[in-house]
């Protein structure tokens, strides 16, 4: 099975991503992840302005058969949370990079993105 | 430890340990293999579900002694659902009892749950020998593969593959019957609230008949979602002696048991149906986004603790979450607001009667 890595992404050893869009940074979790938990149903985001810490548990996603918890990328506040997923959890596993965004995240001053992993790291992984 | 592994190669789904047996999960999503079930048809691989065959002059005596429902009612072709109980009215498991014809291998046949076979075996053996009883008790789980097809459609999908007339097969009732070239038996039970069959197939022939059933193929977290929307019990996580020592009355299966038979456990249960169980198995359904998990607490509007959730899921029909939860009797007969504690948030929920599908 082969699983959709984007190169303009860098990612989590615990399966999420990060894409730098201007000044704050997008974040989500992997088609890996999704495909790993299977049919997501239920989505639980911080609230804007929170700040949130890199590999510290930030959001909750679960599909029928887990609960898994979500770690942030980088250090930084949080700008926007996707509120449709939150209506259609669905969308992680049918768009993990695209509609199924989580937060958008301001990069702190040592938001430590520098040590993310490239996608050709993360592809050797999970494979 | 290593896994059992069920007669048929499932290399392409995701795989789990299920009661010592590594079986398959899904196969493509939860939800489609749930629709598909609900809509249409659906086959499972349910190998792992145990097989222990008893005859003798004494093996009706036996069966009648150590499950919960009327044997004797049993007459050759037919099955009833009980629970296996101890001496204090305890359910060890949930069994299906099927009483076999005389060309059959046995005379009676149950089936206990994944990685209960030798424990049930070891629990007949005793007691056979205890009770000075006449009968031989084998354990044939490695012997038998075991396929479920399941949904509206099931009575089609068998039929293309056999000759026996499947319509007059009545809800559990079995039959002998050659499947895809196999002589197996048919029985018309399963664990979805649809329409559909479970088949007996020899262990070596499973595969045959798996490849020659034509339709999704079904994992145990759909077989899961299935049976909780119906509000069926999963052993070892609804009760369980070791970690939720539950009667049948505490369950909801008092249908199950029939205390004019003589077996163990009855006396305890006899005072337990006379008092009426404290607590009863009860439907909660929440009213906020949120999914509740085997041992999330229940609590009153106010906060004060009521009991837990044994199951609970996302119903891919209902689009609801749904669980069961022991609570105080009273919540079990009318509909209450309740609380769910996930995560340390109380969300809002109510209680229902199962089953959860209209």
């Amino acid at each position: 099975m082969s699983f959709e890595i984007p190169e303009d992404c860098r990612y989590l050893s615990s399966h999420e991503w990060a894409r730098e869009a201007g000044k704050t940074v997008r974040v989500g979790i992997s088609d890996f992840a999704q495909d790993e938990l299977g049919d997501v149903v239920f989505v639980e985001l911080p609230d804007v302005g929170e700040s949130v810490e890199q590999e510290g548990a930030f959001a909750v996603v679960e599909s029928i058969k887990a609960v898994s918890d979500v770690y942030a990328p980088l250090s930084g506040t949080v700008t926007a949370v996707n509120e449709s997923v939150l209506d259609s959890p669905e969308l992680l596993n049918d768009d993990p990079y695209g509609d199924g965004w989580l937060v958008d995240v301001e990069p702190a001053g040592e938001s430590g993105l520098d040590d993310l992993l490239s996608p050709a790291e993360y592809r050797e992984q999970i494979e | 430890m290593t896994l059992r592994q069920p007669p048929v190669d499932h290399g392409g789904a995701k795989r789990t340990d299920f009661g010592g047996w590594e079986m398959p999960v899904d196969f493509d999503s939860i939800r489609q293999e749930h629709a598909a079930v609900r809509d249409a048809v659906g086959k499972f691989d349910v190998s792992h579900m145990g097989q222990v065959t008893v005859s003798g002059p004494d093996a009706a005596r036996l069966m009648q002694r150590l499950t919960t429902n009327d044997v004797a009612a049993l007459d050759p072709g037919e099955a009833q659902y009980a629970a296996i109980t101890d001496q204090a009215g305890i359910m060890l498991d949930d069994t299906v009892v099927y009483r076999l014809s005389a060309a059959d291998m046995a005379e009676y046949l149950f089936i206990p749950n994944a990685g209960h076979d030798e424990q049930m075996t070891e629990w007949w053996t005793a007691h056979r020998d205890d009770w000075g009883l006449d009968a031989s008790v084998t354990n044939r789980t490695e012997e038998f593969g075991m396929v479920a097809v399941q949904g509206p459609d099931a009575p089609d999908t068998l039929a293309a593959l056999t000759d026996i007339g499947l319509a007059d097969l009545g809800r559990f009732s079995m039959t002998s019957a050659t499947v895809a070239g196999s002589e197996v038996l048919v029985a018309r039970t399963g664990y979805t609230g649809e329409a559909g069959y479970e088949v007996l197939c020899p262990w070596d022939e499973t595969p045959a008949v798996w490849d020659a059933l034509d339709c999704q193929p079904c994992g145990l977290g759909a077989r899961d979602t299935l049976r909780l929307e119906m509000g069926f019990l999963l052993s070892g996580q609804d009760f369980d002696p070791e970690t939720e020592p539950r009667n049948p009355y505490e369950a909801g299966i008092g249908f199950a048991v029939e205390l004019e038979t003589d077996f163990l456990g009855r006396e305890a249960l006899e005072g337990v149906h006379v008092e009426g169980p404290a607590e009863k198995l009860t439907g909660v359904v929440l009213r906020e986004r949120g999914v509740p998990r085997q041992g999330y607490a229940v609590t009153t509007p106010e906060g004060d603790h009521l009991g837990h959730v044994t199951s609970g899921t996302m119903s891919p029909t209902l689009g609801e979450a749904i669980a069961l939860a022991y609570l105080p009797a009273d919540y079990a007969s009318e509909e209450r607001s309740v609380r769910v504690t996930i995560r340390d948030e109380p969300k809002k929920a109510h209680t229902t009667t199962p089953p959860f599908l209209p």
